[in-house]
């Protein structure tokens, strides 16, 4: 019961501070960037000799790009949406009106990470439908399984949401912060070193991006989000930014799941043991 | 020897031996305190004293590094018995975002309170704390004393039998003041025991019944208000003819003299002695023009059990 009134309330925060409906304008303003982008795209294959096929090709390398666009933009809302919510309480005292209800503590990190899951799952949810639909329509183009694609964006946002919590019990918000968007940083830079070793046959930069991901596999997870949904012939092309050179594994998603349920664990731990 | 915990109904709070370290700072050295059920409790004590922090493990906000702490019989860590527990923060802050009912909805839900009690409750007490034109505004355009008194009704929305209210009137204006001290009384009336912790020692003096002065995290001394406020006398005397002899067979009596020009200043513990002193004086041969008596105030007690400004 507790629980529920805290992550009703944490969503309703994001709503009533107006930071999802700035991150959902936001997304209007890429949608109409997208949009014209598309459209003048297919104006041009119009007055072109293109053939059909390659014009194919082109499109879904747009959608696959205006895909990680939005993957970059939930990312980062999410870690700026959250990132005061614990270690700001904290901070500023707020948590004290709530850690002294009869609530357990983790009923409290939890709800709020309840809370932000609600909101990242709409966002989510309306960004993909929004893109994919404008790409059909506009484009003609689909991505192969957009739902297996959203559901892995779904799961780095969590992860980025989690990794903001577990810090947010030990850290303040603009220390938590600078973690939080350096480890990220860091595992977008590893993705694409990694993705640059295919040039070369046993780059050890493969080695690198692997470890990146290791100790942040946000940026992992969505390169098996462009793996699943690109379409295949696409994959297969070298000068891609998402062809398939070094797909993370089944198992390198497993470990993310696992990293987010460890953070989580570490959170809850960590915020029940500390003083308030 | 020190005194087991008693674990009968008696007493709202009891600590023993509470002590709290950070890193290498005592903040609460040695907490050894008894709060009886239904009184309104003053805990007094400079800054720096351990205050905040041996509320915040009363509420098991902090964690103790060691000792005992009981709120109405059970450890301090139990989460459950937070339902019959009120808390006003020193400094009331929470989602700016939410209107005056929607603060105390939330609350009484959190508290575990039953949805159709609180929509009977919520603006019976936003009406206790004078809020009532108040009720629907978005806490951001709220004054700090409008916080104060919101922050209040939320920490007894849920009716509990313990409260602890920190610095509960700082913000606020006489009448706001007037206020809280009546809304403390008639709590105590409703059968609730009331912590307070409060820089404003009058307020302390006109509405506490007992009262700890604490330092360096442990308890200095105690007063029962109820009987101690009629005694702890000093007298003002304007004298004449006043040898050194006379004033020291005031000893008996006295706990303090001092002499200045015609000016004799005594405390006494007590007021049943006046007449004695005055008669010793007459039969010294001094020439008595006043003989003033006047009750020690709580910040006269306080200076005098705190001794001087370290400065914290």
């Amino acid at each position: 019961m507790a629980f529920w009134t805290i992550a009703g309330m944490t969503f309703r925060e994001a709503a009533r501070k107006k930071i999802l409906w700035t991150a959902l304008i936001a997304g209007l303003g890429f949608f109409v960037v997208f949009g014209f982008g598309l459209h003048y795209q297919m104006a041009d294959f119009a007055r072109g000799s293109i053939p059909p096929f390659l014009q194919y090709q082109i499109v879904s390398g747009m959608l696959m790009i205006g895909l990680y666009t939005v993957d970059l933009l939930a990312v980062v809302m999410t870690i700026l949406t959250s990132v005061d919510t614990i270690s700001g309480e904290i901070d500023s005292g707020r948590i004290q009106a709530i850690a002294t209800k009869p609530i357990a503590r983790w009923q409290v990190l939890l709800g709020k990470w309840t809370g932000f899951i609600g909101m990242l799952a709409i966002y989510i949810a309306l960004m993909f439908s929004g893109t994919i639909a404008e790409a059909h329509w506009i484009g003609g183009v689909v991505p192969q399984n957009p739902v297996t694609g959203a559901l892995l964006v779904f799961l780095e946002c969590v992860l980025a949401l989690t990794v903001t919590f577990m810090f947010g019990t030990w850290f303040s918000t603009l220390t938590n912060g600078v973690i939080v968007l350096g480890l990220h940083g860091l595992a977008f830079l590893g993705g694409w070193l990694e993705q640059m070793s295919g040039f070369v046959e046993g780059s050890r930069l493969v080695t690198l991006g692997i470890v990146s991901s290791l100790v942040m596999p946000s940026e992992a997870i969505w390169r098996r989000a462009a793996f699943e949904m690109e379409s295949p012939l696409a994959g297969s092309l070298q000068f891609s930014p998402f062809a398939d050179i070094s797909v993370p594994s089944v198992a390198m998603i497993g470990y993310a799941g696992v990293f987010m349920i460890g953070a989580l664990a570490v959170a809850i731990y960590h915020f029940h043991k500390r003083d308030l | 020897m020190e005194r087991p915990l008693d674990h009968s109904d008696h007493f709202a709070i009891q600590t023993q031996n509470l002590r709290k370290v950070f890193k290498n700072k005592v903040a609460v050295g040695n907490l050894s305190l008894s709060v009886r059920r239904g009184e309104i409790f003053g805990f007094l004590g400079p800054n720096g004293a351990g205050k905040s922090t041996s509320i915040k493990m009363l509420l098991g906000l902090v964690k103790p590094s060691g000792g005992e702490a009981y709120v109405l019989n059970v450890p301090a860590s139990n989460v459950e018995i937070r339902r019959k527990i009120g808390f006003l923060p020193e400094d009331f802050r929470f989602y700016h975002w939410l209107t005056a009912a929607e603060l105390l909805a939330l609350h009484g839900r959190l508290s575990g309170v039953p949805a159709a009690t609180l929509r009977e409750r919520v603006p019976a007490y936003i009406d206790l704390v004078g809020l009532t034109p108040h009720r629907d505004k978005r806490l951001q355009a709220f004054s700090k004393g409008m916080l104060q008194r919101i922050g209040l009704a939320q920490a007894l929305i849920h009716e509990p039998e313990l409260i602890f209210l920190d610095e509960p009137t700082s913000g606020l204006d006489p009448m706001g003041r007037r206020l809280v001290r009546d809304i403390i009384r008639s709590q105590r009336e409703r059968g609730a025991t009331v912590f307070l912790n409060s820089h404003i020692l009058s307020e302390i003096e006109i509405t506490c019944d007992e009262v700890v002065f604490i330092r360096d995290g442990e308890v200095v001394t105690s007063r029962d208000l109820r009987t101690t406020r009629a005694e702890e006398i000093r007298v003002v005397i304007r004298a004449r003819k006043l040898t050194p002899e006379a004033i020291a067979g005031l000893a008996p009596w006295t706990t303090s003299a001092v002499l200045e020009d015609e000016l004799l200043t005594l405390a006494t513990p007590t007021q049943d002695v006046l007449p004695d002193i005055l008669r010793h004086l007459v039969a010294a041969g001094a020439d008595v023009y006043q003989f003033t008596p006047q009750k020690l105030s709580l910040e006269d007690l306080f200076m005098k059990i705190m001794g001087e400004d370290r400065g914290l």
